[in-house]
């Protein structure tokens, strides 16, 4: 137990008085747990013992202790929130960890070992040496069909998913067509019932035999769990309802992207609105590569956006 | 004995608590999530015989006291982990959330380790098995989560009928063991989800 403490105080000068990525090492050890056998069991939720963390509940707590579990010195961590590197959340765990764990950050999806990301998977297919962490708020798939934990829990241990195909069922009896459009549930290596977070279900198929190991940390619900890499995933459907993606008939405004996930941006009070990568990455990659959107220069410049 | 003079004779544990701990963990991490893809890490640890440095470097990584570890040996390795985890020490294989097997010709049925439940597979034990030696890109088969198509790799020194077990344990899933292969310095992850064929 002394060696850990002089460890922790030698390294803790380097970090502004903390223990190296925040957590203690005890911590660590338990969630390091969870993570193996989270991943020995692909999409079993696993509990941890989550702890008290420096920003609210619903700010990444559960994505913030399972990358402060894996990160090392040479890891280089980009964060993104919404497919953005430049809006709130990404910035201030981007700075948590620059600043607890002295890690290099980075924007570029190719450069990075680990990325935390808030209800987006980049468009830059990911390689087999990245870690992907998910940041979580509801884990439990069935919690709006069930909301005991003892049931819920039961459900899982007998494959018992019926529940979650009349969800869907009822979605085109009511609209004709699954109408969920986020957080879609999916099913890992034909066993358990996931949620892929509030991900957009444009998402989904990127996370099927994903060469990258794919991390997932709820810290309120105390929960992670995982999918290895090259895993199986598949989005629930019907024979006659198959799994759909989104689609735009605009391109991006400012890179011409068509394969990429757009977000609607409002322009004035007059009805005006452009369409925009929400991964601000791969949109300033293409422009920079001189790819062109119809409003290419017309609107905020890469400079702006840098501040 | 009293805890100076333990502690004078006791061998080292990892130099860097933080900093190797994590080297530790994400070896066995990238072992885990890659089953049948041996791995390995420098890292300068003389643990008591019969511990197998990488053995005794996961053990000082995920082990403490929340975690029973059972050995099958007693003695000196048994002493340095006991020491360095701080962790209780299982009386019987089943009481134990970790398992060194130094001497896996004599080691226990896969079946008395913890399986875990049904609704808790978490619970189940994580083996530490030392075997002599390991061949890649040759022998059994292995498929299923984490291999992209399939992975060759013969593992040396595991008891005979050690992958007909294994066939149980897989077939158990969600419940089931997971095993850590270790030899020549390097670790081959074995998760209960891992298929093994000849």
């Amino acid at each position: 137990m002394s060696q850990t403490a002089t460890a922790a105080v030698g390294t803790s000068a380097a970090t502004g008085g903390y223990n190296f990525a925040y957590l203690d090492e005890q911590t660590k050890r338990m969630i390091r747990r969870a993570i193996l056998k989270a991943v020995a069991v692909p999409g079993y939720q696993v509990p941890f013992g989550s702890r008290e963390m420096p920003l609210p509940y619903g700010w990444g707590t559960g994505g913030i202790q399972v990358t402060a579990s894996v990160i090392g010195p040479e890891d280089r961590l980009k964060v993104i929130d919404q497919g953005a590197d430049d809006t709130t959340n990404a910035v201030s765990i981007r700075r948590f960890f620059a600043r607890t764990a002295g890690v290099e950050t980075t924007t570029r999806t190719a450069e990075a070992t680990i990325i935390q990301t808030r209800h987006r998977v980049p468009e830059e297919p990911l390689k087999d040496d990245q870690i992907l962490v998910y940041q979580v708020p509801i884990p439990e798939p069935l919690r709006w069909l069930e909301p005991r934990e003892r049931e819920t829990r039961k459900m899982h241990a007998l494959q018992e998913y019926g529940g979650m195909h009349v969800r869907l069922y009822e979605d085109i009896a009511r609209f004709g067509q699954i109408a969920t459009s986020y957080n879609y549930p999916v099913l890992v290596n034909d066993r358990y019932l996931m949620a892929p977070s509030p991900i957009p279900k444009f998402d989904n198929p990127k996370m099927d035999r994903m060469p990258a190991l794919q991390l997932f940390g709820a810290g309120r619900e105390k929960r992670i769990y995982a999918v290895p890499p090259y895993t199986p995933v598949k989005s629930l459907d019907f024979e006659d309802y198959p799994f759909e993606v989104q689609t735009w008939e605009d391109c991006c405004a400012l890179c011409g992207a068509t394969d990429s996930y757009l977000d609607e941006v409002i322009t004035d009070d007059k009805g005006g609105h452009m369409y925009v990568c929400s991964d601000t990455d791969y949109c300033e990659a293409r422009r920079a590569e001189g790819h062109r959107g119809p409003q290419a220069g017309t609107s905020f410049t890469d400079d702006e956006r840098d501040e | 004995m009293s805890l100076i003079e333990t502690s004078s004779k006791m061998a080292p544990g990892l130099a860097d608590a933080v900093f190797d701990s994590q080297r530790v963990f994400r070896l066995v991490l990238d072992a885990m999530a890659r089953p049948g893809r041996s791995v390995a890490l420098d890292l300068d640890l003389d643990p008591p015989a019969p511990l197998d440095p990488m053995t005794a470097a996961a053990c000082l990584a995920l082990v403490d006291f929340e975690t029973p570890l059972w050995l099958d040996v007693q003695g000196a390795a048994a002493d340095y982990l006991h020491f360095h985890c701080g962790c209780p020490m299982a009386a019987r294989p089943g009481e134990a959330a970790f398992a060194v097997i130094t001497d896996a010709a004599a080691m226990p049925e896969l079946g008395a380790f913890s399986q875990g439940s049904d609704e808790a597979p978490e619970t189940s034990a994580t083996l530490l098995i030392q075997a002599q030696g390991l061949a890649e890109g040759e022998g059994l088969r292995l498929t299923g989560p984490g291999i992209e198509n399939e992975v060759r790799i013969r593992i040396d020194g595991l008891p005979p009928g050690f992958w007909d077990r294994w066939a149980d344990n897989h077939a158990l899933f969600p419940r089931g063991v997971d095993a850590l292969i270790v030899a020549d310095g390097r670790v081959v992850g074995l998760p209960r989800t891992t298929r093994v064929e000849d």
